[in-house]
């Protein structure tokens, strides 16, 4: 069971999380990126075996989407990494 | 030499002593034709099908640790073909049907059972939803029905209809052909056959880089040395990632954690496999008496292979909302594995953009069933250079060209599918 630290609630249990997944750097809505582009920022990467920024909602707690930066490999939390 | 009932009677009359390996242990060449990293069902059997078929056996099989080891004896043992999209259904029904005859072809027994394979729906439009479903498998030439009430009870007598359900029961898609078949035997089967065709089978031996020069492929890197080889095929499930990226290949997956358990063994008592669809728990009972259960993914990117105890619940309290009289059993044993799931949940299949490497990635954890299919495919890709017409809606490209091929309808969230 992980415990994910919630800058409003403090530690609380996975279960009242929703998963949102890695983190991702989308191009400008500038119309300058090509379809390729979108679908490269979109799909690929971000699986890394280690720390992985990523996005939680706090489904059953204060629902706000927060970010967490943890290692996939030992669930370790690493520390600053939630906003 | 063939494994039969004369054989078992020779070796108990000479104590035993004589037994050979089943899979050699063989020095390894400089360069083969192909090289196959991952020795899993799936890589085995391409390379038991690059013999069989092509009489291609100038092969390597790479495994990082030990036959059987991986995913392909971590799953549940569940076969079947139960699904929406033709391109799925296709690959795994050509699987179920080379599943009938294997154990003889593999001189091998994998103790194939078509038991009969049995989706619970929930809600009438689930249903609904099951039924055109099922429709599509019998155009597609398989046999598929929907059963409710009182002939879905005499199906399976052993399930609870009649007590009040959060989920009630409303039906069930069943799939007779479906059933179980035992999965360390069919790596080790396949890595007996290939090894005796003369496949060369390593254990122990991590792949450490993949050299590419010029968008060629040009040799595999292993700790026992470098091999020089035109093609090579990466079949890794769980390390996909970290295997393609060798290469330079970034891949559309994420990779979670899945459980499975076992209770106690007991009389036999359930002679189907079931399913409970509102958030997933598979049960089936073993030849030896377990009773194995399995369940969605944790739901969030992992590398641990250590699951969360949240899905441990979930997965027991839905199995015991169908068969209350497993409260009464213990678990003996829980285990997870490292399941590689695409952004449209379905595997991915084909040539890459590096000449001469294939990939065979992201079949998440359902991988199990379509492993004699995928490596018969693979096995024809590899030899002939041809994308086979079953492997085409699986190719790599398909992200970037919107041709997404998603069975659930869950969108390009890998910890939902």
């Amino acid at each position: 069971m992980l415990l994910i630290p919630c800058p409003h609630c403090g530690l609380r249990e996975e279960s009242e999380f929703t998963y949102g997944g890695p983190c991702r750097d989308l191009p400008a809505l500038d119309g300058q990126s090509d379809a390729g582009t979108w679908s490269q920022a979109f799909h690929m990467g971000k699986n890394p075996r280690g720390p992985l920024r990523e996005l939680w909602y706090h489904s059953s707690g204060c629902e706000a989407w927060i970010e967490v930066t943890r290692d996939t490999a030992s669930h370790e939390i690493i520390p600053g990494g939630q906003t | 030499m063939g494994y039969s009932a004369f054989s078992i009677l020779g070796h108990a009359l000479t104590a035993n002593k004589h037994w050979q390996a089943a899979v050699g242990t063989p020095e390894m060449r400089t360069s083969y034709d192909v090289v196959i990293i991952g020795g899993g069902g799936h890589g085995l059997a391409t390379a038991y099908y690059l013999a069989q078929e092509h009489g291609i056996t100038n092969v390597a099989v790479l495994e990082a640790g030990w036959i059987g080891g991986g995913n392909t004896a971590r799953n549940t043992t569940i076969v079947r073909s139960d699904y929406l999209l033709n391109s799925s259904f296709r690959l795994k029904d050509f699987a179920l049907r080379l599943w009938a005859d294997l154990s003889r072809d593999l001189n091998f027994n994998l103790m194939y059972e078509p038991r009969g394979y049995v989706d619970l729906a929930h809600s009438d439009g689930e249903l609904e939803h099951f039924t055109l479903r099922a429709n599509a498998m019998r155009l597609g030439g398989a046999e598929a029905s929907i059963l409710t009430g009182d002939a879905l009870q005499e199906r399976v007598p052993e399930l609870d209809m009649a007590s009040p359900k959060r989920f009630p029961i409303a039906g069930a898609l069943v799939q007779e052909a479906g059933g179980v078949v035992r999965h360390d035997a069919v790596a080790w089967g396949f890595a007996r056959k290939a090894s005796q065709a003369g496949i060369h089978v390593f254990q122990n031996c991590p792949v450490t880089g993949i050299e590419v020069r010029g968008g060629k492929l040009q040799a595999i890197e292993t700790p026992k040395g470098r091999i020089a080889c035109g093609k090579a095929l990466i079949s890794v499930a769980g390390a996909s990632t970290q295997v393609a990226a060798l290469a330079g290949l970034e891949l559309p997956l994420n990779s979670v954690n899945v459980q499975a358990f076992v209770t106690e063994p007991v009389k036999p008592a359930l002679d189907t496999v079931v399913n409970y669809n509102a958030g997933y728990s598979y049960v089936s009972q073993t030849s030896k008496g377990e009773f194995v259960l399995g369940g969605a993914t944790d739901g969030y990117s992992s590398f641990a292979r250590r699951g969360s105890f949240e899905r441990i619940e979930d997965v027991l309290a839905r199995a015991l909302q169908m068969f209350p009289f497993l409260s009464r059993l213990r678990l003996m044993r829980h285990w997870s594995g490292i399941a590689d799931i695409p952004m449209d949940g379905n595997a991915i299949l084909g040539p890459t953009p590096v000449e001469g490497l294939m990939i065979n990635a992201g079949w998440g954890y359902a991988g199990f069933k379509a492993t004699p299919a995928v490596g018969h495919q693979m096995a024809a890709l590899l030899a002939t250079g041809q994308l086979p017409e079953l492997l085409q809606p699986f190719a790599y490209e398909r992200f970037a060209l919107g041709a997404e091929q998603d069975d659930a309808g869950a969108g390009p969230y890998p910890w939902l599918h």
